[in-house]
């Protein structure tokens, strides 16, 4: 009966469609698949990485990075330290435009920094914090002056921090009391059209962009799409250009349609497992307390197997905050073998052969399985894990509240290795990154030292040593760097993978 | 009539307040702190405490609930955290989707479920009864979400005939618009199906096996006229009291189908708000459900005082 009538259904359906593509849309349109719905569109608010996908269509930067990680001109074409590193001088692109047609000057620059600063509830805030004011040196140069020199901040303006929006639009938006994110107006290649919470967000081709032969497409139309399985078939039935995000699972059936792409980078990012050392009573046992205990945890697992039985081997094992193969990691730290007899020993000699703690664990099925991954190999070190699903939001004001012996938890990663080590170890750190409450004075010097000077190779000798003292005391063991997994119509061209994950659609076409 | 009228829509403030205290103390139960979820992956202690300030975070419960209640009285349902947006706003643009998407469910599901359920009827204790029964039982035990992904596969991946997922308004395409809400309409419906079947069976032995439809067949009408003039008119009254029931509950949004086809709907709406800590909203939509089942229930009572006079005290 009901095959009968799914056969039906599908007859009638046939006949109506007389076999045409679904979605019939003309090949101008770039559709893209997001695995969320992103939040505000506005450089200075925004907070979710998703969202920073749209921007990379909407919003031009200073700066930009290369897939390599150095960092290339795109709004200012050239840059100078000055001032003893207290200073950042920056020459402009000419003849940029916003899209509501101002022109992109010096003075848009010290609006948008001193917008950064200091509107409220500004999410860019801490990120240039070390800015202290924008002097504008004529229409086309600025100098970004800073209380203290902080190397990072030109990776900062490869971001969020670094967009630039249309004065005159975002005050236009605050004297209206309207709100400038459900209208952005900025200096990317596509400009704001509409956007449905939960079903769409439509930019248009900019005419006016001042590297318009790059761009291809007359729109980009971005889908969120919670479900992995629903937003591969999306692709695969032609409903989507792009996804980002594919399951690892699901990358062997992308690689076998002949009608698919696929492509990866090693993210910024990384997964690890957050012991609570000194945050409340939970980090009263044996983990939390004994940096031999947490010894022997790294030592039980065997990080390649974990990236085998849950990411299918696509997957990059680390043991540090940045992936081996970054110009920051510590070569003469490499990932550790998995030795469970020396774990045992080291149980021994802290008198505690079977240290019993729970894990908490936030509610995805990839990290789950991790979990369990983990849980298992611990065991036969004589460890007793006891896994804690729990609701993301809910995970991360336990761990806050120091209500966890310890987390397994990620960062999505930034440029600058200093985003992905100085708000989780230093005691300057906010509470609610730093949630091992972890402090080490001499940790903390070589920290201020690595973010003060500009030489890769100098700041290197720095972090290295962070890297001895963090990677002995454990309050983090950093177990895998994730990938960015893209899948898309084969006919696609020119896609480029990036290690922060977004999407740039310069030089995407559809052939 | 006119009392009757006045007490009814007296009843009907203490019910939304009571609601509305009940929808603010229960939204306090879920773990997790919104300033925190809100303030993003940074965890910025400025911006964590902007946004407590900003939304009353930082006032004592009872503080917040006349803040918010205080809003309410004057139409005004608070602003999305999330994205800035008012949550009436929201509302009024996930509503006419659900309720398209309730619609062509119910339709779906009665046009499998009556007709189902005569021939399960009228062909009582034969191997059709079992196989429509058997049918049934499998409609109302496939989890939805499965039904929807496998349907995606076959009809989008496999054949490319519909859209995988999403949504477009008929004022856009209403081929378009069709053609991405049949799969979860008929995911919805049929599930709804399934209970209809069994109602209009069981409905259908019951009054074929009355005198009126001996006397009918005695007349010597046919077989059709006698079941589907005759039985069925009086076998429906349950029927569509049920599906009218149905459609009340669909309209709530229906949380697993809306999510799996990426359909904007209600259900999507707070799915996504509980996760994301967005209180306004969640406390928005809850009401307004309340506030729209209210007024149904008051709509439908009314309606039995006019077609029934014994009500009419």
């Amino acid at each position: 009966m009901k095959k009968l009538l799914l056969a039906g259904i599908g007859l009638a359906l046939s006949a109506m469609l007389a076999g045409g593509p679904a979605l019939a849309q003309t090949a101008q349109t770039l559709r893209i698949g997001l695995a969320e719905d992103p939040d505000l569109l506005d450089p200075t608010l925004a907070r979710t990485y998703v969202g920073r996908i749209v921007f990379a269509s909407l919003c031009d930067k200073l700066v930009d990075i290369t897939p390599e990680l150095e960092i290339v001109p795109q709004l200012a074409t050239e840059w100078q330290w000055t001032d003893g590193n207290k200073g950042l001088v920056m020459k402009l692109r000419q003849g940029v435009k916003f899209h509501d047609g101002e022109p992109f000057d010096a003075a848009a620059v010290k609006f948008n920094i001193e917008r950064h600063l200091k509107l409220p509830g500004s999410n860019r805030k801490a990120e240039i914090s070390a800015v202290t004011g924008v002097d504008i040196i004529d229409d086309h140069t600025v100098k970004l002056v800073l209380s203290a020199p902080f190397a990072p901040l030109l990776a900062q303006l490869t971001d969020r921090a670094g967009m630039m929006v249309s004065p005159k639009a975002a005050q236009a938006a605050q004297a209206s009391g309207g709100d400038f994110s459900t209208r952005p107006v900025c200096a990317g290649p596509f400009k704001f059209s509409e956007r449905v919470a939960q079903d769409r967000i439509v930019l248009e081709r900019f005419a006016d962009y001042w590297n318009k032969d790059q761009i291809k497409f007359d729109k980009v139309t971005f889908l969120p799409i919670p479900d992995s399985t629903v937003r591969l078939a999306n692709l695969q039935s032609g409903g989507l250009d792009l996804i980002e995000r594919v399951m690892a699972t699901d990358v062997e059936a992308v690689k076998k349609d002949s009608r698919l792409k696929f492509a990866d980078i090693t993210g910024l990012g990384y997964q690890s497992i957050t012991a609570n050392l000194n945050n409340g009573p939970r980090s009263k046992n044996p983990l939390g307390q004994d940096p031999r205990v947490r010894q022997a945890l790294e030592l039980s697992i065997d990080r390649d197997a974990v990236n085998q039985v849950v990411f299918n081997g696509l997957f990059q094992p680390g043991n540090q905050w940045v992936p081996p193969g970054n110009p920051f990691y510590v070569k003469s730290l490499p990932i550790p073998g998995r030795d469970v007899a020396k774990a045992k020993q080291l149980l021994a000699e802290a008198k505690a052969p079977n240290p019993s703690f729970t894990l908490t664990v936030p509610t995805n099925p990839e990290t789950l399985q991790a979990a369990q991954v983990i849980q298992s190999m611990a065991a036969e070190a004589g460890f007793d894990i006891k896994i804690q699903a729990t609701e993301f939001a809910s995970s991360l004001d336990l761990a806050v509240k120091g209500d966890y012996e310890a987390y397994l938890i990620g960062w999505s990663g930034r440029t600058d290795p200093d985003g992905n080590i100085y708000n989780f170890v230093s005691c300057k750190a906010p509470p609610a990154l730093n949630t091992p409450h972890y402090c080490n004075e001499g940790v903390d010097k070589e920290l201020d030292a690595g973010r003060a000077i500009e030489a890769p190779a100098e700041r290197l000798a720095h972090y290295a040593k962070v890297a001895e003292r963090v990677l002995a005391d454990r309050p983090v063991i950093y177990v895998w760097h994730p990938k960015w997994l893209y899948a898309m119509n084969a006919k696609l061209a020119g896609f480029t993978p990036y290690p922060d994950g977004l999407i740039r659609p310069q030089g995407l076409r559809m052939q | 009539m006119t009392t009757f009228l006045l007490r009814r829509i007296a009843l009907i403030i203490p019910t939304l307040f009571f609601v509305s205290v009940l929808i603010f103390g229960l939204q306090q139960l879920l773990p997790g702190d919104p300033a925190l979820a809100m303030a993003g992956e940074e965890r910025d202690p400025s911006v964590i405490a902007f946004l407590r300030e900003k939304y009353h975070l930082d006032q004592p419960l009872p503080v917040r609930y006349a803040l918010w209640i205080e809003g309410v009285a004057q139409g005004d349902l608070g602003e999305s955290i999330r994205i800035k947006r008012p949550v009436l706003e929201l509302i009024t643009e996930k509503l006419p989707v659900t309720a398209e998407l309730a619609l062509l469910a119910i339709l779906i599901s009665l046009a499998i479920g009556i007709p189902a359920g005569i021939i399960a009827a009228v062909k009582n204790e034969t191997l059709i009864d079992y196989g429509t029964t058997m049918a049934a039982l499998w409609g109302l035990s496939i989890p939805n979400f499965w039904l929807g992904i496998l349907l995606i596969l076959l009809f989008s991946v496999e054949l490319g005939l519909l859209p995988a997922s999403g949504f477009v308004s008929p004022g856009e395409s209403l081929k378009q618009n069709l053609l991405t809400l049949i799969m979860p309409a008929f995911v919805l419906g049929n599930a709804l199906a399934a209970g209809l079947m069994r109602h209009t069976r069981s409905a259908m032995l019951q009054v074929l096996g009355m005198d009126y439809v001996r006397t009918a067949r005695a007349k010597g009408l046919s077989e059709r006229v006698v079941v589907l003039r005759h039985a069925l008119r009086n076998a429906l009254i349950p029927v569509v009291t049920l599906a009218a029931l149905d459609l009340g509950g669909l309209l709530g949004g229906a949380v697993l189908t809306e999510q799996v086809f990426t359909i904007p709907g209600f259900g999507k709406l707070i799915v996504d708000a509980v996760f994301n800590r967005d209180y306004a909203v969640v406390q928005g939509v809850v009401l307004f459900t309340a506030f729209a089942y209210i007024s149904l229930n008051l709509f439908a009572d009314l309606a039995y005082v006019v077609l029934n006079p014994r009500l009419r005290t």
